[in-house]
């Protein structure tokens, strides 16, 4: 049996989170009620010019340095001619030839290696309206269109044909989101659709340097559905070649409940868009200053910030590799460490409790109500003594919960820990009196029956004894009592 | 040369029926119009950057403001049929 290798390239289409269309000035909000967010140009009417928003031009330059890549000088837009209902001007603005940006890459980590795979491209073009169908497409008797979402911007990225699984694929995908996210020009919510992808995929026997046929897959929502569409994808290919049958290049559709790719009838999806240069919009000349302004600006991404993290903080490679996966747990993160120079211990507490009470409540960062500066203070009241970290773990949840500071709610709660040695002698001599077998246990030998005496300690001091000092005073007691 | 096959693919692009007879001008005209601009092919255009616009005019940006939508029983007013707030159109595929 021969031995396949995959290979797999992405188009990813991007949404810029502009204010307004590309080439009018109607909305780019999500949602509305259907065909509210329109206007003439967008429409498609008879007469009217479209005129390129300039902020898209910019953060499309934006998106394309992060990712390494050469900006045009020259640039210009194209129509892309098709019948179909989702664009009522029967073609689509988009750029063929002179794309505003190519040549570029990013590098993705897969099993503890670096791989770089190249950006052939990006270009930008308008989004196109919305189909709704009773059923699928294949079976409603009808659509319904809405516009609300015709000429919203889009950058499409297509990669080189570079990716050799479905897993690297998928940690591409990942990488490429977390890069835009940095740039700030676009949300990328894929349950939205702000983020979407397409993927050209085949195989070859392990050594050709020739390329298989491939096929198109689209409606690629989710990187699950993305892994699994290749998955399944490879496997379908690797079967027709080992019963000597050939692939057939064409577009299919991933079907998310069957769990397999479909073809889609090939007539409607014939690859003969007769681009030619659009007569309404005039060519671009990129202006490298401007380039340059944007490159000034742009922040710290997400590989040079990890490697800062390793460095500058001594982080294992782990912790800045999460900490570093979306800009908001990065800035929260300095934000904290700023305020409390410990970065290990303020990683731990962001990726240990923080990150399982944002899970287990489905919330965002940028939604949850603790403010870096207050897990700061958080972990000063530990270092200062004023709390247990027993202590701490119960007031970090009060302050997810409420927001509040750390020292009211340690004020409000009577949490302050008890470091008055007579006290917490007070409470140990109770305890040994009323526990006689686990202390002769002990005294006996066996060391297990500390930790059930140090557990009555601190139940009748409700946690507030200092968890060093119990031990210390309680270990003196029956030591000194054996004598 | 525009064979007859090239005129029913284009014709099948644009949606557009024609009769044995429309596919026969067609090809015939389709072959005229080609006849015509071959005149230009014999003028040497090596040194001459491809045309992207015929006006000398670049770099015409918007500002990114948002404006007044449309009321949207103007723009569902000549749609040849609709489904409440929706374009209704036929069956895609």
């Amino acid at each position: 049996m021969t031995n396949y290798e995959t290979v797999i390239g992405l188009e990813v289409h991007v949404e810029l989170k502009t204010r307004s269309k590309i080439f009018c000035d109607s909305t780019t909000e999500f949602g509305g009620e259907p065909n509210t967010h329109v206007c003439p140009v967008c429409l498609g009417l008879p007469g009217v010019l479209p005129v390129v928003n300039k902020t898209v031009v910019e953060y499309a330059i934006r998106a394309a340095l992060a990712l390494n890549c050469q900006i045009a000088g020259f640039s210009k837009f194209d129509r892309k001619n098709y019948y179909y209902p989702d664009m009522p001007k029967n073609y689509q603005i988009s750029q063929y030839d002179l794309p505003i940006a190519g040549h570029g890459y990013l590098d993705i980590d897969v099993n503890n290696e670096v791989r770089r795979i190249g950006i052939t491209r990006l270009h930008m073009e308008e989004d196109t309206g919305k189909l709704v169908h009773q059923g699928t497409i294949t079976t409603t008797p009808y659509s319904l269109v809405d516009y609300n979402r015709a000429g919203v911007p889009l950058v499409e990225i297509v990669s080189g044909p570079d990716l050799r699984s479905p897993e690297e694929a998928r940690v591409y995908m990942e990488k490429l989101k977390t890069i835009i996210q940095y740039t700030g020009v676009s949300d990328c919510k894929m349950e939205e659709g702000s983020l979407r992808c397409d993927a050209n995929i085949s195989i070859r026997p392990v050594g050709n340097e020739q390329f298989g046929t491939k096929t198109e897959i689209k409606n690629l929502n989710s990187f699950k559905a993305l892994y699994r569409a290749l998955s399944y994808e490879v496997e379908r290919q690797t079967g027709v070649l080992n019963k000597g049958g050939r692939i057939v290049q064409e577009t299919r559709t991933w079907d998310e409940r069957e769990g397999v790719t479909l073809p889609l009838r090939s007539k409607e999806y014939a690859h003969d868009y007769r681009y030619f240069p659009d007569p309404d919009l005039v060519p671009m000349i990129i202006d490298p200053e401007w380039v340059e302004d944007i490159r000034r600006s742009l922040p710290e991404l997400p590989d040079a910030r990890r490697e800062r993290y390793m460095q500058e903080y001594g982080l294992p490679g782990y912790d800045a590799g999460i900490l570093t996966s979306t800009k908001e747990l990065a800035d929260f993160f300095e934000s904290c460490v700023s305020a409390y120079p410990n970065p290990k211990a303020v990683s731990n507490w962001m990726m240990g409790d923080l990150s399982r009470l944002l899970n287990a409540g489905g919330v965002e960062l940028t939604a949850c109500k603790i403010k870096p500066a207050q897990l700061a203070s958080l972990l000063q009241l530990m270092d200062e003594g004023i709390i247990s970290g027993r202590i701490a773990k119960t007031v970090f949840e009060e302050m997810f919960a409420s927001g509040k500071d750390p020292g009211d709610i340690v004020k409000e709660k009577g949490l302050v820990q008890i470091s008055d040695k007579s006290a917490i002698m007070a409470v140990v001599e109770d305890v040994l009196a009323k526990n006689p077998k686990s202390a002769a246990d002990f005294r006996a030998g066996k060391e297990r029956a500390l930790g059930f005496l140090v557990g009555q300690v601190m139940k009748t001091t409700r946690g507030k004894a200092n968890p060093e000092l119990v031990d210390k005073l309680l270990k003196e007691k029956l030591l000194q009592e054996k004598l | 040369m525009v064979t007859r096959e090239d005129v029913e693919h284009v014709a099948l692009l644009g949606r557009l029926e024609l009769t044995e007879e429309e596919k026969e001008i067609y090809t015939r005209q389709l072959n005229d119009i080609l006849g015509h601009f071959q005149a230009l092919q014999r003028l040497d255009t090596g040194n001459i950057q491809p045309t992207a616009h015929v006006l000398p005019l670049k770099n015409v940006y918007r500002e990114d403001w948002v404006g007044q939508h449309m009321p949207r029983e103007d723009a569902l007013a000549n749609c040849p049929d609709r489904d409440e707030n929706y374009f209704k159109v036929p069956k895609i595929v």
